[in-house]
Order: structure tokens, then C-alpha cells, then sequence
């Protein structure tokens, strides 16, 4: 009799294991639904931060990988660490690089100015229509985020060309004799990057003003406020939040923009994104290369922080 | 808003409008150019298309892009989804801050940075643990994974906070388990936020041409990288039938997608009316 209560209690007490079990696994599948994600983007998007970091303060030797070790252990067990804060010092003093990364803030801060100029209006303009409309002119608008980025920047090679749409439409029309060049010009990136990226404005900006009370605007009229005035009183003022979102999204990516240089610009205009690729692929010189992306991540950490912060509100405000 | 247009805001959306598509029915149009030169025209001819489809490394592109973009919908499309869970459902917990920053800062990365980091990585891990032995489809994939699962989580946390938790702690009140709850309300009802960054995960994959430059290997052409190292040359009218292509293979696909979500919508909208009239 013992012996059949002894088993009885050891089945119990095993079913009693095999339930606790079950119980921490089932408090345990938050913490598996967090680790998933949370691991995979530790792995590839955090650490190979960390990675570069320590391949800038490198130097070039011609070995595989074609970069010196940071820690090295010698016989007698010294350890060395080796920080070569050369490629900071190179890049900061060649002209080269820090006119590059002059000309690449030039170019993106006046493209999202340009988008912005031309981007609010167009959103208001659809925030303003019926809602049929704006549900259509809204689709327009988001259309062609989904065909290829790159053919959108092909189609203006065609157009801009000496021999493209324009020059042979200007020429037709007897308004110029010989093509203009505007191919391979700081001309084309602007046209490219402004209409590439204008969808990134215009969404958070409609988003924003989707969310106005029409009634501010009849009140400041009722009040006698001229419509430019209310604009820039009331309306301006309310929708400074879509705006700062539309620009930072059109000035972060266009900073480091590598596709719309190279193709519109040639080898004419010089952009970061260019340099840091052609660096990597045609000198192998990693080291710079990391030390360059290192310099354009602290140039842009700011502006991301921004972005996250308001990010971050618009959630919570949900 | 129910102030009407003024006629500068009818012109602006007009003009934005042609702007946005004028470039692209150039495109199409000049791919049934006769001419070898692309802005020469020489009457109507599909004789690029037949260029088009006679040349293998097009078509060996587009397989491997259509490969790596799937794999990488779904993938992105699970990661996002608990990323998504995580950040709206799951209040505080520890390393919240980290994690919801690593979620947005790779849709504002630009892309050589993500681009070199990743290519850094593989090397290195290479070196340490002899894995990815090459560089081609897995690398492509895992770097596109890795930003595609930002967008999806996105959608997912706007598509939950727009949800509401009603339903659930309904169903928490009358005694489901929580993992239940999870599993038979919330991810059902999630099913066209998934559905929608599936979508725009295929697409981004599909559309990316700098990181799989940096972390791709000889001989892994996507087809972005093709089709860039063909105009980075100049205009060819080839690549004008093969943008044609594409360009109706989207629009086909969203109207199938907003086609789809119209009667989603009208479903949705008719169950409310009947729960209504039952409750009245």
C-alpha cells in the first residue's frame, strides 16, 4: 500500500512539476514575445554600430579584414589597445571631406526647405477637399512611395538630359537654340531629392492638419483677422509639429543620400553618401570609411533624437 | 476642415499632382520608343520588351529579388508584430527605452550607414564563428529584415492603439487566459495591420538598392543593383520597358490591396450596424 501511495504521490507530484512548468511558460511568453525582436535588432542593428566605432579609431594594413586589431595580447601578457584617432584628424582636415559634408548639409537643409514650400500648400490643399477627394488626392499622393525609388530617379535622367524631354521640348518651341545642361548638375539633385522625398512630407503634415479645428480659422475671422494673418498666427502655429516631423524625414535620408548624387549629379556633385561608398568600394580603406560614417552619424544623432521625441508624443497623444 | 479650396491650394495639389506623375508617364511612354536613344523618338515599337525578356541576368534578378522580398515580408512581418505587442500591450519593462529606440531609429538611418554597419558585422562574425560563409541571399535578407520590421511595427502599434483593449479585458472579465486572449482576439484583429506590413515589407525589399550593395556578394545581383549598374551609364531604353513593367505590376497589386480593404471596411462597417440593431 505504501509503495502504490508512494508512486501516486510521485505522479502527483510530477504533473505538479509538469504544471508549474506550464505556468512559467505561460507567464514567460511576454518576456518571449520581447526577447524575439529586442535580440534581433541588438544583434544586426546595435552592435554593428559598436563595430564601426572601433574599426574608425583603426589603421588600413593590406590583410584580411584590411584593418589593424584594437586589443592585442603580446608574449609577455601585455595587452595593448590600440586607438589611432588619425582617420578623425584626416577627415577633419582634408578639405576634401569637410567640404563634402558642407555641401551635403547645404543640399538636403535647401531641399526640405524646397519640399516644405512646396509640400504644405499641397497638403492643406487636401485636407481642405471633400472626403472623397481627399481620400483619392491622399492614395495619389502614396502611389509612387511604392513603385521603384530608383526608376523615379531614372525618369528624370530622361527628362533632364541634354538630349532629354525638356531641352527637346525648349528647342521645339524655339525658346533656346542649344540644350541646357542640367544633367549632372547640383540642379538635378535638388529636382531628384525634392521629388523623391516629397511624399515624406506631405504625409506628416496632413496627418497634422487632419487634426485642426476649422472653427480656430472661422473665429479669428469673425475677430477680423485678415486670412494671411491667421495663417500665420493660428494655423502655422498649430501645425509646427507635422512640420518638424515632414522636415526631418526629407533632411535626415537626404544627408546621407547615395542613389540621387550619383545618378543626377555624376561625378560633379559631391555628397557624403557618395564618398563613404566609393571609399569602401573602391579604396578599401575601411577605417575612414567607418570614420566618415562615424562623423555622419553624429552630425544626424540630434536631428533622430528629435524625430524619436516628437515620434514618441504623437503615440501617446493616440 | 469645411472650408473650400482657395484656387492657389486647387492649383498647388494640381501641380503636385503632375509633378509626381508626369516623370513616370514619360517613362512608360518612352519604353515603346522605335529608337536605340532614349529621348530620340522613332515611332512605337515593343522591341525593348523583346530585349527585355530574351536577357537571362534580368530574369535571374528578379528571382532572387522576389525570393529575398518574401522571406523577408514574413519574417519582418512575425518580428514586427511581437515588437509592435511589446511596445502598446505590455506597459513598462525593463529596457523599454533601448528597445522602442532601436525600433524608430532605423527608419530615419540613412542607408550607407546601415549599409556599412551591417557589412562590418557579417565580416565579423564571419571571422568569429565562420558564419555567413558568403555573402549573397542571407545577408540581403537578414539586413533587409532587420529595417523592414520598424515599418511593420509601426503600422502594428497604430493599428492596436486604434484597436483599443475593450475586447480584450471583455474576454479577460469572463475568464480567458491572457496568452488566449492574445492568440484568439488580439491577432485577428490585427490581421489587416499584418497583412498591410507584409505588403509594404515585400516592398521595401524590393526597392532597396544601397544596403544590398554593401552586403551582397559577387554574383548576388538583385535587381536594383542591376538595374542601377545599366543607367548608372546612361539612358537605356530596355530598362525603360522593364520600369513599365514594374510600375504595372504596383499599380496592379494596389488595387488589388485598396480593393481588398474597401470591402474589409464595408464588412467591418455592416457587422457594426447589425451589433447595433441588436442592441437596440
Amino acid at each position: 500500500m505504501t509503495e502504490t501511495s508512494y508512486s501516486n504521490d510521485s505522479i502527483s507530484s510530477s504533473t505538479q512539476l509538469l504544471r508549474q512548468v506550464m505556468r512559467r511558460l505561460q507567464a514567460g511568453w511576454r518576456t518571449i514575445v520581447i526577447l524575439i525582436p529586442f535580440l534581433w535588432l541588438l544583434i544586426f542593428f546595435l552592435t554593428p554600430f559598436f563595430i564601426v566605432a572601433k574599426i574608425s579609431v583603426a589603421e588600413v594594413v593590406i590583410a584580411s579584414p584590411p584593418f589593424t586589431k584594437m586589443i592585442e595580447w603580446t608574449d609577455s601578457g601585455i595587452m595593448t589597445v590600440r586607438l589611432v584617432f588619425d582617420n578623425f584628424l584626416y577627415i577633419l582636415n582634408d578639405s576634401l571631406y569637410s567640404s563634402t559634408y558642407i555641401n551635403s548639409l547645404k543640399i538636403s537643409i535647401t531641399s526640405t526647405i524646397l519640399c516644405l514650400l512646396i509640400g504644405y500648400p499641397i497638403a492643406y490643399g487636401i485636407v481642405r477637399s471633400g472626403p472623397l477627394a481627399k481620400k483619392l488626392l491622399l492614395f495619389a499622393i502614396i502611389l509612387p512611395f511604392w513603385t521603384s525609388f530608383l526608376l523615379r530617379v531614372y525618369a528624370w535622367m530622361g527628362l533632364l538630359a541634354d538630349q532629354g524631354t525638356i531641352n527637346n521640348l525648349l528647342i521645339s518651341l524655339g525658346l533656346i537654340d542649344e540644350p541646357i545642361r542640367m544633367l549632372y548638375t547640383e540642379f538635378a539633385v535638388y529636382v531628384g531629392i525634392v521629388y523623391t522625398y516629397m511624399p515624406f512630407m506631405i504625409l506628416p503634415l496632413y496627418a497634422n492638419m487632419e487634426k485642426l479645428d476649422g472653427a480656430l480659422n472661422e473665429a479669428a475671422a469673425d475677430l477680423g483677422s485678415k486670412p494671411t494673418n491667421t495663417f500665420f498666427k493660428v494655423t502655422l502655429p498649430l501645425t509646427m509639429p507635422g512640420v518638424i516631423a515632414g522636415a526631418l524625414l526629407v533632411f535626415i535620408p537626404a544627408t546621407g543620400e547615395y542613389v540621387i548624387p550619383d545618378l543626377l549629379g555624376g561625378g560633379n556633385v559631391n555628397m557624403i553618401g557618395r564618398i563613404l561608398y566609393n571609399e569602401f568600394a573602391r579604396n578599401v580603406d575601411w577605417p575612414v570609411a567607418s570614420a566618415v560614417a562615424i562623423v555622419l552619424l553624429f552630425l544626424l544623432v540630434l536631428p533622430m533624437a528629435v524625430y524619436q521625441h516628437y515620434q514618441g508624443k504623437a503615440t501617446e497623444e493616440q | 476642415m469645411y472650408n473650400k479650396r482657395s484656387g492657389f491650394l486647387t492649383f498647388m495639389v494640381t501641380a503636385g499632382l503632375a509633378f509626381l506623375y508626369i516623370p513616370m508617364i514619360l517613362l512608360v511612354i518612352y519604353s515603346f520608343n522605335k529608337s536605340k536613344l532614349v529621348p530620340v523618338w522613332g515611332g512605337w515599337s515593343t522591341r525593348w520588351y523583346s530585349v527585355l525578356f530574351q536577357s537571362e541576368d534580368v530574369w535571374e534578378a528578379v528571382s532572387l529579388s522576389l525570393k529575398i522580398a518574401v522571406v523577408n515580408a514574413t519574417f519582418a512581418t512575425i518580428l514586427g508584430t511581437l515588437a509592435g505587442l511589446a511596445m502598446v500591450r505590455f506597459g513598462r519593462f525593463r529596457g523599454r527605452t533601448l528597445f522602442g529606440g532601436m525600433l524608430v531609429a532605423p527608419l530615419v538611418m540613412p542607408e550607407v550607414i546601415t549599409g556599412l554597419s551591417l557589412l562590418v558585422l557579417f565580416i565579423s562574425l564571419n571571422q568569429i564563428i565562420g558564419w555567413p560563409a558568403e555573402r549573397g541571399f542571407t545577408t540581403i535578407t537578414i539586413a533587409h529584415i532587420t529595417f523592414s520590421l520598424a515599418y511593420v511595427a509601426v503600422i502594428i502599434q497604430a493599428r492596436l492603439t486604434g484597436m483599443g483593449e475593450t475586447l480584450e479585458e471583455a474576454a479577460l472579465d469572463l475568464g480567458a487566459k491572457p496568452f488566449r486572449v492574445l492568440t484568439d482576439i488580439t491577432v485577428p484583429r490585427l490581421a489587416p495591420g499584418m497583412v498591410a506590413g507584409w505588403l509594404l515589407a515585400f516592398t521595401l525589399s524590393l526597392d532597396d538598392l544601397v544596403i544590398a550593395s554593401f552586403v551582397t556578394g559577387p554574383g548576388a545581383n538583385t535587381l536594383p543593383i542591376l538595374i542601377f549598374s545599366r543607367i548608372r551609364l546612361g539612358l537605356r531604353p530596355d530598362i525603360n520597358a522593364l520600369a513599365t513593367i514594374i510600375i504595372l505590376f504596383v499599380a496592379i497589386c494596389v488595387a488589388i490591396a485598396a480593393l481588398i480593404m474597401y470591402q474589409q471596411q464595408k464588412r467591418i462597417e455592416r457587422d457594426e450596424q447589425i451589433a447595433n440593431q441588436e442592441v437596440l
